[in-house]
């Protein structure tokens, strides 16, 4: 694990105890945006359940820390989201009590090599080592209020490129836990993302990603820097 | 050598197995009865990646009406679906069809990053058995097969051992079969996959490094049938294992 660079930084920056869980189409412009496609193959219907992929430990990037950008790829696509991180078990929960499963929140920047095909699972996109920057905070309930009154920024090399509004998901918070908890149990350390939103920026190497949530300082900043693979 | 990792006395113990018997970690000596079967792994300091293949034998991808990939379909479960041997797992209500997936499942054993096909054994820790349970009534074609179908509780029995790659000469070189009841539904043998482990290994770290104690489980052949409560699974890789699995209602 990298130590953090930053000197104002007391405490290491958080990364997860558990499993990472993203989520495809929780955002309404993101599911907006495909819905022209959705009852046509090869997807012939719109999602029941969320759609949902894992970020496996390889993929995790500390905050402050240079995540790899492969010589296969010229640019990457930036996803933005707020993340649960369970406290404790949420199993077949209630909308009404699912947040009470949630230790805290936490900034995370989830990218991905830009793809337009949803039909299988991302792995050769999503999954690339260091491609989900973490933290650097993980803020109590306390600090963040309601989840669903979040907005985040996403700057690159300081320009802002995407807002993402909490306030507009198909699944609210509590909803998605509560959905996903009624099929898997959401273990204590695991974390469960709101989702990126549509017009999600892209990055190439040599340029600083940004993502904070405004009036929310306890969350902090989440900032990566993209580098070239080495040939 | 074969590995177990079980629950006895209160406290979990590495075990191997020693003529018939179970020898803990701390040298006592107990039957298979008389303890609970953990999935046969070391714990990991971080969540270990389980990497599932699908239609990775080519009769399966016709079983389902597919045809064969041209490069691994792969999704990934988390460390919460997996269960132990002899353990039981839920067939949800209302559901029209669960079936088992017997499938050879690889123990990396070091950290692998852009390792060639050559080199891919180098890397392996170990095999052991994976009963890698789907419901179908849940499947949709977002990220499919998704995490619904895939990624449930209970749903993914694995064991009862871990056995040392010393043991096993030749992966690509064993029989898989299922009972159910007692009766035999699947067999089908890994020569048959369309993607072999040194290949599978390569491929992923190609582009993500596993890491000691992660899992590729390399896909079911041919022979699914229904599951219901109550039902006696076996699946069973030669040299490997036979991992017992009851289906129960919830």
């Amino acid at each position: 694990m990298s130590q953090p660079t930053a000197p104002e930084m007391a405490t290491a920056p958080f990364l997860p105890q558990g499993t990472v869980y993203g989520t495809l189409l929780n955002a309404l412009d993101e599911w907006e945006t495909l819905s022209p496609q959705m009852s046509a193959p090869p997807y012939k219907a719109a999602p029941k359940a969320p759609v949902l992929y894992i970020k496996t430990a390889n993929t995790w990037s500390p905050c402050g820390s240079p995540i790899t950008v492969p010589t296969s790829t010229t640019e990457v696509e930036v996803g933005a989201s707020i993340a649960m991180v369970i406290g404790t078990p949420a199993h077949q929960s209630t909308v009404h009590e699912a947040l009470s499963h949630v230790a805290g929140y936490v900034l995370v920047n989830d990218l991905s090599l830009p793809h337009a095909n949803f039909f299988r699972p991302p792995v050769k996109y999503k999954n690339l080592d260091g491609f989900l920057g973490i933290g650097p905070r993980c803020a109590t309930p306390a600090e963040v209020g309601d989840p669903n009154r979040l907005r985040l920024e996403v700057r690159i090399d300081g320009f802002l490129r995407q807002t993402v509004d909490y306030a507009r998901l198909v699944r609210p918070a509590a909803q998605l836990l509560a959905d996903v908890s009624e099929f898997m149990t959401l273990h204590p350390g695991d974390v469960l993302l709101l989702g990126c939103g549509a017009q999600r920026p892209l990055a190439r190497a040599g340029q600083r990603i940004d993502i904070s949530a405004p009036g929310q300082p306890t969350l902090g900043t989440s900032s990566n820097t993209l580098v070239a693979e080495a040939a | 050598m074969k590995h177990a990792r079980v629950q006895y006395d209160g406290a979990a113990h590495d075990a191997t197995e020693q003529a018939g018997q179970l020898q803990l970690d701390d040298g006592r000596l107990v039957g298979f009865d008389t303890v609970q079967w953990l999935p046969p792994l070391q714990p990991t300091p971080r969540p270990r990646t389980i990497l599932a293949l699908g239609l990775n034998y080519a009769d399966h991808a016709k079983e389902l009406a597919f045809k064969a990939p041209e490069e691994p379909l792969v999704f990934i479960k988390g460390e919460g679906s997996l269960i132990g041997h002899r353990a039981q797992t839920v067939r949800p209500p209302g559901v029209d069809y669960m079936h088992y997936e017997c499938e050879l499942a690889v123990v990396i054993g070091r950290a692998a990053k852009k390792v060639k096909r050559d080199d891919a054994y180098d890397f392996v820790a170990g095999y052991t058995v994976a009963n890698d349970y789907a419901i179908r009534d849940y499947l949709e074609n977002w990220y499919r097969p998704n995490l619904r179908v895939k990624n449930r509780d209970t749903c993914t029995p694995l064991g009862p051992w871990r056995v040392d790659t010393a043991d096993v000469p030749n992966p690509m070189n064993l029989a898989l079969s299922t009972t159910v009841n007692g009766k035999v539904t699947q067999a089908g043998h890994t020569r048959d996959m369309i993607f072999d482990v040194p290949y599978l290994i390569e491929y992923f770290s190609s582009f993500m490094t596993l890491n000691p104690g992660d899992l590729i489980l390399t896909g079911t052949p041919d022979g699914i049938v229904d599951c219901r409560p109550g039902d006696v699974v076996v699946t069973e890789i030669e040299n490997i294992g036979a991992l017992v699995n009851t289906i129960r209602t919830p």
